[in-house]
């Protein structure tokens, strides 16, 4: 080894101080975001042990009751812990909105990648059925395939998931794009690799910085779909917990000075900011826009 | 000829003679959150029109020097004592205001990349006359005319309509005479020249040398010459330093340097241009190519080419960019198929694409890039970029895949420390030796290596080329080397090619490709490579004013 050749070393330890160095360097906002989304998830994974009443049970024989040391939230149209359902909530409207937007993910980004390498007709081919469905306005969309498949969690889930990977189609064909030109994949080619190898193995690893940050983007997107549909009566059913229904449920008391369906509302709101905040913290990080290393 | 004649500089000679005075200069740079210097104790001093020649290795800190001189640092990096006291006054301590007027106009700069630092989107006399006119104190009409008998003198085509051209309407080399004609627009008393012929072509790299020489020669001005290749600034400048690791290694007039160098480090990097190989004996042939022709669409790039390599030899193909040597190269590994022609690898013929070609015949051709930055996968460890080979073609894993991975470290003179680093984790030679490793890992027969060291500096090509050669005496294996570059295809080719726009000019062995009598053509390859002697740009420019001169005689001038 000659001295000249030595200069791109550097060792384990000086990697974790960077990382270490790096943490310190989150601005107050993203670690905001980070903090609440914590707290959502602490208390989705938690929530039997947390939520002093159960999902469906009804504790009052009075529907509406007010806010009380017994039911801080006080109770819903059927006499059921608002509180107790906001908790549950979380589960529900959080896991459904992460099990869609991996399923957006999973099905687009496979999808997008794929069409980037193939290229040619394949390409054309997808890339102008996605430009068709993009064509065609989200929500009305999917109000329209839930009137055909019926409302439910599975239908709910396949179709925002069906519907969102079009944008992850667009954003990950032109991320891989960049990537099918560079030479490592020509690389694999020469060496025989099959497609499966050259998408999953050559190309994902390399553009899954963009991908993880626009991950929030579309959670928000479908968290607040979900929501949406809820309260249109389409989404999630009763009785399960979902904040969406939940804001619609208790929708009459605001006008009579109560402000016990903002509760929903706000939560829905503060999950939706922390993620943008995080997700833009994210992207500044990996696309190369900050100063520092 | 039309000869523009220029004001000699007289009105600047009340100034002392003493231009630039850099003293004890150390530069840091912020790396893993503490001060390093990268710049440690320079010091040098330039006459009125005298040229010095900065030479090193990447990473020696050459460009920063330059850029210091004109009182600039990149971001995270600061100057941390010396003075660099340009005419009489220390760049450290004027204010932005007043370098910001010096630049441009009394130290002007040209860089590596002239591309990459016009805008795209400005006609080029904008941008040329720019300087001259905000701070230079020109009227337009004034820096116009000045430009236009600039554009003649870097003996640009069409000079009065050169101007309202685009960047990208004018060639690589037509751009970096552009970017000289715009550092001479104010007559500076200092040019910063950093790698300024680097991108180009061996053939337009000579024009560039040119205009630069006339540059400097016909205003006086005092220059900084910034490059890593010996036999340029053997050409340019009147005096060298040599520089390793931020520090100046030796210094002296070019003439000394280049005959009696002291330091050892210095005859390190003189001695760069002498690999020792034995050619190998002719053998029969393990890849013959017939009569092949290729298009891009409707633009034709290779036409009737045949050539054969044989067993453990190896076949240098070489010419300017667009001659379709890298399109020749990427054939016969199957990336693209031919239009008509054929290819016969080990008396067998060769299906066209890679996708029809049997696993076996993939393993014995394999390819080598020119940038190894992106020819490995920077998310893959280097285990993971040699071990595929190793499992997809000789179906090893576990500790037997690693141990193998071990050996081929080893033999491109790495160690198995290296296994789970990342490309980014190392350095640029580093890198293209893991590229060697990843294509001998198959065991190859044929190794297509595409300009493989054209992007590494001189020091770091020379081992890498000694490497190979010991490579294929210990392996047997074949090689097409495509490359613009003389000096390694003398000092490593058995065979070679010349390509000129899709065609073969002249292939046979080294020996006879490369000595007189030439074809035109390689005679003018050839002739546009710098010697390692002084005098060597004087020859081209007296035996082209000799042409010249021939042919406004024929033209009744």
């Amino acid at each position: 080894m000659s001295s000249s050749d030595t200069d791109g070393k550097r060792n384990v330890g000086t990697y974790f101080h960077g990382v270490i160095r790096r943490m310190s360097r989150v601005p107050l906002t993203s670690w905001l975001g980070i903090v609440v989304i914590a707290m959502y998830v602490l208390v989705a994974l938690f929530a039997p042990l947390i939520a002093p009443y159960g999902e469906f049970e009804v504790v009052s024989q009075r529907p509406f009751e007010p806010w009380s040391e017994q039911f801080i939230f006080g109770t819903d149209q059927l006499g059921r812990d608002v509180l107790s359902r906001l908790i549950f909530g979380a589960r529900n409207t959080i896991g459904i909105a992460f099990v869609a937007t991996s399923l957006t993910f999973l099905i687009g980004g496979t999808v997008g990648i794929t069409a980037a390498v193939v290229g040619g007709v394949v390409d054309q081919a997808i890339s102008r059925v996605v430009d068709a469905v993009m064509s065609i306005p989200d929500l009305v969309f999917i109000l329209m395939l839930l009137a055909i498949a019926g409302p439910g969690a599975t239908n709910l889930v396949i179709i925002i998931a069906v519907i969102g990977a079009t944008r992850v189609y667009r954003l990950s064909r032109a991320a891989a794009h960049n990537v099918v030109s560079l030479e490592f994949v020509e690389a694999a080619r020469a060496r025989g690799e099959t497609l499966p190898w050259v998408v999953t193995q050559e190309i994902q690893p390399n553009i899954l910085p963009v991908l993880i940050s626009d991950f929030g983007m579309r959670f928000c997107f479908v968290f607040l779909a979900i929501a949406g549909l809820s309260f249109l009566g389409v989404g999630l059913q009763p009785p399960t917990a979902e904040w969406g229904s939940m804001v619609r449920e208790s929708a009459a008391l605001i006008s009579a000075g109560d402000i016990t369906p903002l509760i929903p509302a706000t939560a829905i709101g503060l999950l939706t900011i922390a993620v943008n905040f995080v997700g833009d913290w994210i992207l500044n990080e990996t696309s190369g826009l900050s100063d520092g290393r | 000829m039309k000869q523009v004649v220029f004001p000699m500089v007289d009105d600047r000679l009340n100034h002392s003679d003493k231009v630039l005075t850099v003293s004890d200069l150390r530069i840091e740079a912020l790396s893993g959150g503490n001060w390093s210097e990268i710049v440690k104790g320079v010091s040098f001093d330039l006459q009125r029109g005298e040229v010095l020649g900065l030479v090193g290795e990447s990473g020696a800190g050459k460009s920063t020097i330059g850029l210091a001189t004109l009182g600039y640092v990149r971001q995270g990096c600061r100057i941390k004592s010396g003075g660099i006291i340009f005419d009489g006054e220390d760049l450290r301590e004027l204010p932005q205001g007043r370098i910001r007027s010096l630049r441009g106009v009394r130290i002007a700069y040209v860089a590596q990349s002239a591309a990459a630092s016009f805008n795209p989107a400005i006609g080029l006399m904008d941008q040329v006359i720019a300087a001259a006119i905000s701070r230079g104190g020109q009227t337009r009409t004034e820096a116009e005319a000045r430009a236009r008998a600039l554009f003649s003198a870097m003996q640009l085509p069409d000079p009065d309509n050169f101007g309202s051209r685009y960047p990208h309407q004018v060639s690589g080399g037509q751009l970096q005479r552009a970017m000289v004609a715009m550092a001479m627009m104010c007559r500076p008393d200092l040019i910063v020249f950093d790698e300024p012929t680097t991108a180009l072509d061996v053939t337009t790299q000579v024009d560039v040398l040119i205009a630069i020489r006339n540059a400097i020669q016909r205003f006086g001005v005092a220059a900084l010459y910034i490059t890593h290749d010996l036999a340029i600034v053997a050409q340019m400048a009147d005096r060298i330093m040599v520089l390793r690791h931020g520090e100046s290694v030796e210094a002296g007039d070019v003439a000394t340097m280049l005959r009696k160098p002291k330091h050892p480090y210095t005859k390190s990097l003189w001695a760069v241009h002498s690999i020792p190989k034995a050619t190998q004996p002719q053998s029969l042939g393990l890849l013959h190519i017939s009569n092949l022709h290729a298009s891009f669409g409707p633009v034709k790039v290779l036409h009737d080419v045949s050539l054969d390599v044989g067993y453990g030899r190896t076949v240098a193909v070489v010419g300017e960019s667009g001659s379709g040597k890298s399109t020749l190269g990427r054939i016969v590994a199957g990336l693209m198929a031919p239009s008509s022609g054929s290819i016969t690898f080990d008396g067998k013929p060769c299906q066209p694409l890679v996708q029809q070609r049997r696993r076996d015949l993939l393993r014995k051709i394999q390819i080598i890039y020119q940038s190894a930055d992106t020819a490995l996968n920077p998310r893959h460890t280097v285990r993971k970029i040699i071990g595929r080979p190793l499992n997809k073609f000789h179906k090893m894993s576990g500790a037997e895949r690693t141990q193998r991975t071990i050996e081929l470290l080893e033999m491109v003179e790495l160690n198995g420390s290296y296994i789970d680093r990342r490309p980014d984790q190392l350095s640029g030679g580093q890198r293209q030796r893991i590229a060697i490793a990843r294509a001998l890992a198959a065991n190859p027969e044929l190794i297509i290596c595409d300009e493989i060291t054209s992007a590494l500096d001189q020091v770091v090509q020379a081992e890498i080329l000694k490497m190979l050669v010991s490579l294929q005496q210990r392996l047997g294996v074949s090689y097409i080397f495509i490359t613009h570059d003389l000096a390694t295809v003398r000092a490593i080719a058995d065979d070679v090619v010349v390509m000129h726009r899709g065609r073969v000019i002249e292939q046979g062995p080294k020996d006879v490709v490369l000595t007189p009598p030439f074809k035109p053509y390689t005679e003018q390859l050839l002739a546009s490579v710098p010697a390692m002697t002084t005098g060597w740009l004087d020859g081209v420019i007296a035996a082209r004013s000799a042409a010249n001169s021939s042919l406004d005689v024929k033209h009744g001038n």
